[in-house]
């Protein structure tokens, strides 16, 4: 909203700068988005003249060698290109040294031959007016050397404010002064929309027009109608006012639309009757498909949800958007029917979002406006089209209005006041408030809200909000809540997120950020074609189109993205949700799902390298494989305290060979750590292995922290240490090879690791050597060799089940 | 004065042998004379042998004697030793000289929290200090708790598609973490003090300020006499831990559905000190306004109250206050990153800026 400074001043005035007054309203909850500027910067070198003499150029036809007196002693000489320039007209003259709105400074000039030190002005030179068909032609009162600015408001500073949806009221000039008039005490002007003008004649409205409306869509449609209408321009006040606000001046009639709209916030619309078919206005909603140039020469199509103004054979404009061409105000003219409606406000809004089109008139009509405003615009556009138009306003009205309200009435509680804001405002303060913002004090049973503020002033709570924001928050004490009994920490759950992020992090992983809708494509890249998939019905774009199942390709994108940069080593997670079905989408709980959820989410830690151990300038570069990918996984197990084993599995994005599934102890399915396949790698385009996995953190989070927590001996009495060689045959696992001395080793055993792996000659054809390193404990005595024989027995059976035996 | 000794010539072997001792060049020659002098068949061994062969009143004094200069000798046997493969040692070390200035072996380079991490974890562990418990809540969301019982009616525009990503008709991405205040009080009765970080979803086509996904942390309290005025407490002790101690706050009437009164929430300029103006001219990081929005809050509408009033939250009773911000937002202005988009690009230049993170 585009407020003009002097335009603000003349309903309120607190005597202050345009920023101060901006500082003031922004305080209110109208924050001012920009100081603007209208016509020109600095008003000096602006000053009217005097032309003394006119007479032809010597070496051009079409311009005119002025002498004009400014008020300083000689008369300066003009070239004016100007044909309505004339001996003794008072003009406006900008002098060297002016600068114009566009910023350049007026220099002397020789134009065709004769120096010319000025230039005496049209109306659009200054930014106050369009026409530039020729000079300014200012009143003979005005005394030459004045300057210009105290007579034409050549420059105005233009307050650009934000308003909330909840405030149409400061759509409009004179609402933002009642805002400024509350928060300043400055005087407010009478509301310009109190006075009605004189009708005249013996007619009636209802002798030139009708209207229909079809009450769903319209709330009220109030009609009036102007006779012996001349068209013209308006004069330079109005046109200084529309252009600082931003709207750019046509005709007198479009002009007094548009100014009691930006004065009121209710906007009109004029159509020339004698167009209008059958003189009749109809208000119905669109037929699905129907169809109509707007004013913007754009031929739409309607569903059937819209509301049009139609006359007795078609649309005429989309009701509270945009006007249609049919009805349009011409040059020619004569009778007028000015419209002023109340529309259904998210009708509106829908519209406008529907067909991409939005207007000064929508922007205020979806805040919704209050019926009461429609009739006040009349009378305010009544007078305006009688005064500057010549038009007789017909007697009479028509005025449908099927929503009779009468303005709501509200208590304010002070205690509750208080309450809610920590600080009390004495009684007088909060009456003086309500009351400069229009609210009246009806004694005995409460508050009475204006009908600019229906819609949003609805509660006592509402009120409360009125009277703090003129208060001003600023004045509100700063305190801390006085809690009872409540401490604030992270969830275990959040500390161990916390804690694993940080191992992957202090083992040279980056953490990523990536959305969390991805392409299908890239699933399909993936090898995850038959996944069911979480759509969006309407994403930005197929690429970013399904919820993610998994994290992988969030990395995979930022590896491609690091090697497209020059940066083909990189070691990378992301901690972040995945997403899966789990159900209809349209089966949806009436009210209160009562904490179910839609789909089914869980929080995924994923972990990606392209690089195990960077090289240096005596050791090799280690590139990944599945178990720089696996260390990774030890250590957040490690560090969660969960057990857990890796088994083979295949997933349909990594090595056959190279791909296990992370189970728990009890065989819950917690991830997967492996080599990616190649052909995925390829599909990123990405050299060399790379190394990935991928774990459900939610069930991590339950299974960590169920290891005993509470003291062992282990430092009494020392353990017992053997190394022991099994031989197996080649496809036994080692984790089964240390399942079977864990079952056989039973309780002393403190611990057991592969430490060697050998194929060879050695151990025979399809067999291999796995080294294992044993601890011993008690916690009550020093073990002897004697106590481990057994176990060691136990081991040697255990093994033979699997095929392998005991290397001497 | 003591005795003469026993055997003159054993005090002659001494003097002679610790000449040769003295004169031994390495641990070869030290060797040999340790055989010469101490070994089986040393004149010394010799002697020691063959005291039993003495008259009685010469052994003892023989025996003494030859031991305690076959003492003298391994003694000095030993020094000489040790003072000879010390001067080899330092012979070799000096030998064993490498380019210090090598660089070393690379370590794993140091890794990086996300910025956006870095600075949730700040936010997180405020609010904590004051008292407020971290929540999460799911992204695909109802309608119901995204906007119905926000006090969005069922013509809102942020409903619209145009603002808000669907799955189906009542479900959608949630456009803003203030779904979980429903959830959360739902979940548990009065008094409640909560913060909510996570990932929100909106349409917007990404531009220096528009992601289509980035992150908020929304916060919740409810009480019997939570305030206005206790809102600009808490924002206040935030703002100065995340932006200095010199922090102001300023509190702006503004609109939101869900609360009444609305507030926005600036914070004085970090930058310029709320001055608008830095060396070079008009503060960048708030435009020469001196104040920087950061959220928005203001207390909770009695509405939104009304539909959890079944878990004890009758808004005549109890009352309380909510604001949400942009993680991303208040990642951006503490260090200045230009463009929203480049924190989601995964860029290593750029992860890698900005400290480990804690």
């Amino acid at each position: 909203m585009r407020v003009p400074a002097a335009w603000l001043r003349s309903y309120c005035d607190p005597g202050t700068s345009a920023q101060e007054m901006a500082d003031a309203l922004t305080m209110a909850g109208v924050k001012l988005e920009r100081l603007d500027h209208a016509g020109v910067g600095d008003a000096g070198g602006f000053v009217i003249g005097k032309v003394l003499e006119a007479g032809p150029h010597p070496n051009a036809d079409r311009l005119s060698v002025c002498l004009v007196h400014d008020g300083s002693g000689d008369p300066r000489t003009i070239v004016c290109g100007a044909p309505n320039v004339a001996e003794g007209q008072t003009v406006a003259v900008a002098l060297p040294g002016a600068v114009m709105p566009d910023g350049t400074r007026l220099g002397e000039a020789k134009l065709r031959g004769v120096r010319s030190s000025g230039m005496i002005l049209a109306e659009d030179e200054v930014g106050i007016g369009t026409d530039h068909a020729g000079i300014m032609v200012l009143d003979d009162s005005l005394e030459a050397g004045s300057p210009l600015a105290e007579h034409l408001p050549v420059s105005d500073d233009v307050l650009e404010l934000e308003v909330t949806p909840n405030r149409p009221d400061v759509m409009g000039v004179y609402g933002v002064a009642r805002d400024l008039h509350a928060v300043t005490g400055a005087p407010l002007a009478d509301d310009p929309t109190t006075q009605d003008a004189e009708p005249a004649g013996a007619d009636d409205v209802t002798d030139h027009a009708s209207v229909e409306i079809d009450p769903e869509i319209c709330l009220r449609f109030v009609a009036r109608v102007f006779e012996g209408v001349r068209i013209g321009p308006s004069p330079l006040w109005l046109k200084q006012r529309l252009l600082a606000a931003g709207q750019r001046p046509i005709s007198n009639v479009v002009d007094i639309t548009n100014y009691v709209m930006l004065t009121t916030g209710q906007p009109l619309h004029a159509f020339d009757l004698d167009r209008v078919r059958g003189a009749r206005i109809v208000v119905r909603r669109a037929a699905e498909g129907e169809r109509m140039t707007t004013l913007d020469d754009v031929e739409r199509t309607f569903t059937s949800d819209m509301a049009l103004v139609c006359d007795a054979e078609g649309p005429s404009g989309i009701a509270g958007v945009m006007g249609g061409q049919i009805s349009e105000i011409s040059d020619d003219t004569t009778r007028v029917l000015m419209e002023a409606a109340t529309w259904v406000g998210p009708n509106i809004m829908r519209t406008s979002k529907a067909l991409g089109l939005r207007s000064e008139a929508s922007a205020r009509f979806e805040k919704q406006l209050h019926p009461e405003l429609a009739i006040a615009a009349q009378r305010l556009a009544s007078r305006l089209m009688v005064e500057l138009t010549g038009a007789r306003l017909v007697p009479g009205t028509i005025d449908e209005s099927p929503v009779t309200t009468g303005n709501r009435v509200l208590q304010l509680r002070h205690d509750r006041m208080e309450r809610l804001l920590g600080e009390q405002i004495d009684p007088t303060t909060v009456e003086q408030i309500l009351t400069r913002l229009g609210f009246t004090l009806l004694p005995g049973s409460g508050w009475s809200v204006p009908p600019w503020r229906a819609a949003d002033v609805t509660r006592e709570v509402d009120l409360i909000e009125e009277v703090a924001r003129i208060y001003g928050l600023d004045k509100l004490p700063t305190t801390l809540p006085s809690r009872r009994a409540a401490v604030g920490r992270l969830t275990p759950g959040q500390r161990l997120r916390r804690r694993l992020e940080d191992v992957l992090r202090d083992r040279g992983l980056y953490e990523t950020v990536s959305y969390s809708f991805v392409a299908p494509a890239a699933l399909a890249r993936l090898r995850l074609e038959n996944a069911p998939l979480l759509r969006l019905t309407n994403p930005l774009s197929e690429e970013q189109s399904v919820m993610r199942p998994l994290l992988l390709t969030g990395l995979l994108d930022a590896a491609a993205h690091n090697a497209a940069h020059g940066r083909d080593r990189v070691r990378l997670f992301e901690s972040a949700r995945a997403f899966e079905a789990s159900g209809s989408l349209d089966e949806v709980p009436e009210g209160s799902p009562g904490g179910a959820t839609p789909a089914t989410e869980s929080h995924h830690l994923a972990g990606l390298v392209t690089v195990a151990q960077p090289g240096g300038w005596r050791t090799p570069e280690i590139p990944p494989d599945y178990h720089s990918a696996r260390a990774l996984v030890d250590a957040l197990m490690e560090s969660a305290g969960v057990d857990w084993r890796a088994e083979p599995a295949e997933r349909p994005f990594l090595h056959p060979g190279r791909a296990a599934a992370i189970l728990s102890d009890d065989g819950r399915d917690l991830g997967w750590v492996g080599e990616l396949h190649p052909l995925v790698s390829r599909g990123w385009e990405l050299e060399g292995t790379v190394a990935a996995f991928e774990l459900d953190l939610d069930l991590l989070t339950e299974l960590a922290g169920e290891r005993p927590d509470t003291y062992r001996d282990v430092t009494s009495f020392p353990s017992v240490r053997q190394d022991i060689a099994v031989v197996v045959p080649q496809d036994v696992p080692a984790a089964d090879v240390e399942r079977a001395v864990r079952a056989g080793a039973g309780e002393l055993l403190a611990g057991v690791g592969v430490f060697d792996l050998y194929r060879g000659e050695q151990v025979g054809e399809g067999r291999k050597s796995l080294a294992l390193r044993l601890e011993f404990r008690a916690p009550d005595r020093t073990l002897t060799d004697e106590d481990v024989a057994e176990p060691r027995a136990r081991i040697e059976k255990e093994l033979a089940e699997l095929g392998g035996a005991l290397r001497a | 004065m003591p005795d003469a000794p026993a055997r003159p010539d054993l005090d002659q072997l001494r003097s002679e042998a610790e000449a040769a001792v003295d004169g031994a060049g390495d641990g070869a020659a030290l060797e040999e004379l340790r055989v010469r002098y101490l070994g089986r068949k040393s004149p010394l061994t010799q002697v020691l042998r063959s005291i039993r062969d003495l008259p009685p009143e010469e052994r003892g004094p023989t025996g003494q004697q030859a031991n305690r200069v076959r003492q003298a000798l391994e003694g000095l046997i030993e020094d000489r030793t040790r003072a000879l493969e010390t001067a080899d040692l330092d012979r070799r070390l000096a030998e064993d000289r490498i380019d210090v200035t090598l660089p070393g072996d690379p370590p794993l380079p140091a890794g990086h929290l996300h910025l956006i991490s870095q600075i949730r974890r700040r936010m997180e562990d405020v609010f904590v200090g004051l008292g407020f418990n971290v929540l999460e809540g799911p992204e695909i969301e109802y309608d119901y708790y995204n906007f119905t019982a926000l006090n969005h009616p069922p013509e809102h525009p942020a409903r619209l598609p145009q603002d808000t990503f669907y799955l189906a008709e009542s479900v959608l991405l949630r456009t803003h973490t203030s779904p979980m205040q429903i959830r959360a009080m739902e979940e548990s009765g009065p008094p409640i003090y909560v913060v909510v970080p996570g990932r929100v979803y909106r349409p917007d086509t990404p531009d220096a300020t528009h992601v289509p996904m980035f992150h908020q942390l929304e916060g919740l309290a409810i009480d019997e006499d939570i305030t206005l005025a206790d809102l600009q407490g808490v924002l206040l002790a935030f703002a100065r831990q995340m932006f200095g101690e010199a922090t102001e706050v300023r509190l702006r009437p503004g609109y939101f559905p869900f609360t009444e009164p609305s507030v926005e929430v600036d914070v004085s300029c970090f930058r310029c000190g709320g001055t608008g103006v830095v060396k070079e001219g008009r503060c960048p990081t708030c435009r020469g306004e001196g104040w920087i929005e950061i959220l928005g809050s203001g207390m909770v509408d009695p509405n939104v109250l009304g539909y959890v009033a079944g878990s004890g939250y009758d808004p005549e009773r109890v009352q309380g206050f909510a604001f949400g911000m942009g993680i991303e937002r208040i990642a951006m202005l503490v260090h200045q990153v230009p463009d929203l988009r480049m924190l989601f690009e995964n860029d290593a230049r750029l992860l890698e800026q900005f400290g480990a993170g804690t």
